[in-house]
């Protein structure tokens, strides 16, 4: 249940993004999500992408500053009040999120990456309410 | 104006007979009351009666900034903490700082030597001073205060920073003289431009600054901006001090107060005494200090002598605006800093050496320093709050260390350029010389 996310430090500089995509790209990485949170002076690419343990290897031979972080997917039905009635069950059990990003598929789902401290109970509460979580191998390469 | 002619224009060769006297006396003192001093001057073979005059200053070892932190606190003090009323304390590489001790004496002289500087800037019981450097345990501030009270001067103890209320009181009070550092002169021109004050209401006539090297283009800047003439002071607080020397009206370089304070310039490699004209490092001796006498201090600063005559009237001898420094320290808004220091910071927070770039630069007149760091993995996390956190802290510490507020630059790992050999930690943009 607990999905491999790549953390890069960025720093804000014309080209930075493009070096590592053209990294992950030479090595055959796909990327299937991503999100990047900024500030003034740099930025924090999070992504979820196949092969994570080879991608943060090339990363770092590269010289990019690399961090696997635990996270879920979960599984959410893409219409009104999908997103809604997951997050109440997340709130309602008084689990905190760290921050989260969600990507869309075309099958009428959307999948929201969290991050958040209590990640085993996030999926224990998200599991008895019956809600989908993404599991590792539907999202990284085998 | 010359505030004691007796002193200020002796014959050179009566003045090198007091400086004689006064050295003998001094050498004699540290030897019996500081062990720091009898135990060098004995590992040279050298006693109190081997000195009798000037021309023995040379047998006399040195004194240097790590033989100050070796004794922290007080082991160069040559009187009880009875005899001292005052202790200034300065910035040192590895956090420690540089102290130094005052008796009621030296307090005197000290007054002594800024009331001459001061009059060397046409300052007379009749002015009215601002004394806008800071007031703590650096020097600046309560060194002009004192020595323009001696004047006779009404001393406005503002200290640094709280621009509008300096341009009010500048205004309301009529300040005829303000003391500070040069930067923050530009600085309050500007602001003065800015703050559309009635220009006939500005009645500055003279400027004391220094503490931190400038330029000429510095001083042309200055006296547009605030309509003043603009003085340099020299000094450091191993010595006394601001008035340690001085610029008159000719403006022909620093005449140095060789009666309490002997200079000389070496070569900073040999140690060799060059003659006047020289480029080398400076070095003082104190022959009247009380509380910390010190015997031929490095300053590492490098400069030149000039001994002709000025046309002041003053025959004390004139030292060059300084050139740099023989060590790599940075002198930040008067503010002494040592990339050692930032490295210490850097290294409390972290098992791993980290990479950092110093970044100095002058933006309005105010000088700015940028610290790179190198965010490296065991710093990282994917969290902007626990990024900034980790910021703040290093803000934090080099504030409370440097008493300096550094811009924190994280940046990727290898960003920095490694160089072989020594690194190169410190990027100067200020345009100096």
């Amino acid at each position: 249940m607990i999905i491999k996310q790549l953390s890069v430090f960025l720093e804000n500089r014309t080209g930075r993004l493009t070096e590592l995509t053209g990294i992950l790209a030479e090595n055959d990485i796909n990327i299937s999500a991503f999100s990047i949170a900024d500030t003034a002076d740099y930025g924090i690419l999070r992504m979820i992408v196949g092969r994570p343990e080879i991608a943060a290897d090339v990363l770092r031979k590269n010289g990019f500053t690399v961090r696997i972080t635990d996270v879920v997917g979960m599984i959410v039905p893409h219409r009104p009040g999908g997103l809604h009635k997951a997050l109440q069950i997340i709130s309602e059990n008084g689990i905190a999120i760290d921050y989260m990003y969600a990507f869309a598929s075309g099958d009428c789902k959307a999948t929201v990456v969290i991050r958040a401290d209590s990640l085993d109970r996030i999926i224990d509460v998200l599991q008895e309410h019956k809600l989908e979580l993404l599991q590792a191998g539907d999202v990284y390469q085998l | 104006m010359i505030w004691n002619a007796h002193y200020e224009c002796m014959e050179r060769e009566e003045l090198r007979k007091l400086q004689g006297e006064r050295l003998q006396a001094m050498v004699e003192k540290v030897y019996f009351n500081v062990p720091f001093y009898r135990l060098k001057l004995q590992e040279k073979g050298i006693e109190p009666g081997d000195i009798r005059s000037i021309d023995d200053l040379q047998k006399l070892p040195f004194t240097t900034k790590q033989d100050l932190r070796d004794t922290y606190p007080f082991g160069l003090f040559a009187v009880p903490l009875q005899h001292v009323v005052r202790l200034h304390a300065s910035s040192g590489t590895t956090g420690k700082s540089t102290v130094v001790g005052y008796t009621h004496n030296d307090i005197l002289m000290w007054s002594e030597v800024v009331a001459r500087s001061l009059t060397m800037a046409g300052v007379t019981k009749s002015d009215i001073v601002q004394v806008a450097y800071g007031y703590g345990l650096f020097t600046g501030g309560l060194g002009l205060h004192y020595g323009a009270e001696k004047v006779g001067a009404s001393v406005i103890p503002i200290s640094g920073g709280n621009t509008r209320k300096q341009l009010q009181l500048m205004e309301d009070f009529g300040s005829t003289a303000i003391a500070c550092t040069p930067s923050y002169a530009a600085y309050l021109g500007e602001a003065l431009a800015e703050e559309k004050i009635d220009r006939k209401n500005i009645k500055l006539k003279a400027g004391i600054f220094g503490a931190e090297p400038w330029t000429e283009e510095m001083r042309t800047q200055i006296e547009r901006l605030l309509g003043l003439k603009a003085y340099d002071i020299y000094g450091l607080s191993e010595v006394i001090g601001p008035g340690v020397s001085m610029e008159c009206s000719c403006q022909n370089g620093m005449h140095i107060f060789e009666d309490h304070f002997i200079p000389e310039i070496i070569d900073p490699e040999t140690g060799d005494v060059l003659p006047y004209g020289e480029l080398g490092e400076l070095v003082f001796t104190t022959v009247t200090k009380e509380a910390m006498p010190l015997v031929r201090y490095r300053t590492r600063d490098l400069t030149r002598l000039h001994a002709e005559s000025c046309q002041c009237g003053r025959t004390l001898v004139r030292m060059e605006k300084c050139v740099g420094r023989s060590d790599d320290m940075l002198i930040i808004r008067g503010v002494n800093v040592f990339p050692s220091q930032i490295e210490s910071v850097l290294l409390e927070m972290s098992e791993t050496k980290p990479h950092y770039l110093l970044v100095v630069d002058r933006e309005n007149n105010l000088d700015t320093i940028e610290i790179q760091v190198e965010v490296e993995e065991q710093f990282f996390s994917d969290e902007v709050r626990e990024l900034e956190n980790l910021r703040r802290r290093i803000h934090a510490n080099i504030s409370s260390l440097l008493g300096l507020s550094a811009s924190i630059r994280l940046v990727e790992p290898g960003t920095i350029e490694r160089s072989m050999g020594k690194a190169q930690r410190v990027v100067d943009k200020r345009k100096l010389n």
